[in-house]
């Protein structure tokens, strides 16, 4: 399943209405651990597809969003279940860390 | 060759790991490096890297992680992305698990590196990303036009408050002595910032928020006094731990938690090795991280010579 790039247009339909969880990894491109935790997360998608819907915000091009959600640190990986944050993790992550989540 | 079995594993994969990685795998050994987030370590966080030599422009930390590794790669060095959960360094086959695997060798790097120090105050881990954090160029842009404190005095902390004087509106420098240790190249603008305070033999005793921080409490210690700052945003940069839990109990460690191991990076183990930031060093930077690398692969390659006489 490929990972989706979220922006304010489609977190509604894609995140909020999805019916499995959808991790939500919010980033930027001159964020040095979100580059590192960037395939960690592409890794983790690849290998539980079908259990969880991935997807990216990049907060430069989505600053209402990492709004909404209050995200102050990136990278910031959240866990949307029910169309409710259910998890959040700041920080760089093992794949590991993402899985015990599910 | 038997599944799993190498000869040498290298747990971590910052510059000193694929160095080691490199040299080895060039000499004709078998190497893993056990990777548990992503190349490269801390440096891969380090968004301009100017002292590593050979990059006249300056290299960002993340892509010279991946140039490490693939230069490592091109002579047969394996990497897995995994956590390592516990080693047993004793004998004269090593054993490293993972949550999926059981590596075993006759040499073992150790090459975990370091993390950042965190203050060991009450609410500090629950206000990470709600006000606290450790990476000044990752989340200023959080705090523009806002009030803010760097915790630190050396060359971290005074480049982060002169990173954020450029995005907040005020600055705070708290350093518990009345000194900085930071560089030369950083005071002259430290100096010149004016919306930079610098509040000397002060130490955080309490930090205050709600649902996130509010502020902090900053007792000067020589006077006693205390004083509140009202704070949007709190950076820490309170020096390192090396990462060295893992390994507690088998390899000798000093007071700080650093590995015993000299220049030869030999451990008390036979057969282990430590390079790079979780060793007992002087200057810990890249290039002195890679150049333990280099180190500890010629001496993996004559303890393994050794072994086959």
């Amino acid at each position: 399943m490929a990972i989706v790039t979220l922006t304010k247009d489609n977190f509604q339909q894609e995140v909020l209405q999805s019916s499995t969880p959808v991790l939500v990894d919010f980033w930027a491109s001159w964020c040095g651990p979100c580059k590192m935790f960037s395939p960690i997360v592409d890794a983790f998608a690849e290998e539980n597809q079908g259990k969880v819907k991935v997807g990216k915000v990049n907060i430069d091009d989505e600053p209402e969003l990492a709004a909404q959600f209050r995200v102050m640190s990136i990278p910031t990986a959240m866990l949307f279940k029910n169309g409710q944050p259910a998890q959040t993790l700041v920080g760089v992550q093992p794949k590991e860390r993402l899985e015990a989540m599910l | 060759m038997e599944r799993n079995v190498f000869d040498t594993i290298i747990i971590g994969g910052g510059p000193g790991g694929y160095t080691a990685a490199l040299y080895a795998a060039r000499a004709g050994f078998s190497a893993l490096v056990l990777e548990k987030l992503s190349p490269g370590g801390q440096m891969a966080t380090t968004d301009q890297i100017d002292n590593y030599p050979g990059f006249p422009q300056g290299v960002n930390g993340f892509e010279l992680a991946l140039e490490m590794q693939k230069g490592a790669q091109r002579f047969g060095a394996q990497t897995e992305l995994a956590e390592v959960l516990r080693v047993d360094l004793r004998g004269p086959m090593k054993e490293v698990v993972t949550q999926k695997e059981t590596y075993r060798a006759p040499t073992v790097v150790l090459a975990t590196g370091a993390s950042p120090r965190e203050l060991g105050l009450p609410g500090e881990r629950e206000l990470r990303g709600r006000g606290v954090s450790y990476c000044a160029t990752c989340d200023g842009m959080f705090y523009r036009g806002k009030t803010v404190a760097v915790v630190g005095g050396g060359n971290t902390a005074a480049a982060d408050v002169l990173y954020l004087s450029r995005l907040c509106e005020k600055v705070y420098l708290i350093h518990r002595r009345d000194q900085l240790r930071a560089s030369r190249v950083y005071l002259e603008p430290l100096k010149q910032a004016e919306n930079v305070e610098i509040l000397w033999d002060s130490q955080v005793t309490e930090l205050l928020y709600g649902e996130t921080l509010t502020g902090a409490k900053v007792r000067h210690k020589k006077t006693g006094e205390t004083r509140e700052l009202s704070l949007d945003g709190l950076f820490l940069a309170v020096g390192q731990l090396p990462n060295t839990q893992l390994f507690q109990g088998q390899v000798e460690l000093d007071a700080a938690g650093c590995v015993v191991a000299d220049e030869t990076t030999r451990t008390n183990l036979p057969g282990v090795f430590a390079v790079g930031d979780l060793r007992q060093k002087p200057l810990r930077q890249v290039v002195t991280a890679a150049a333990d690398g280099a180190v500890a692969a010629h001496f993996l390659e004559e303890y393994l010579s050794q072994r086959q006489q």
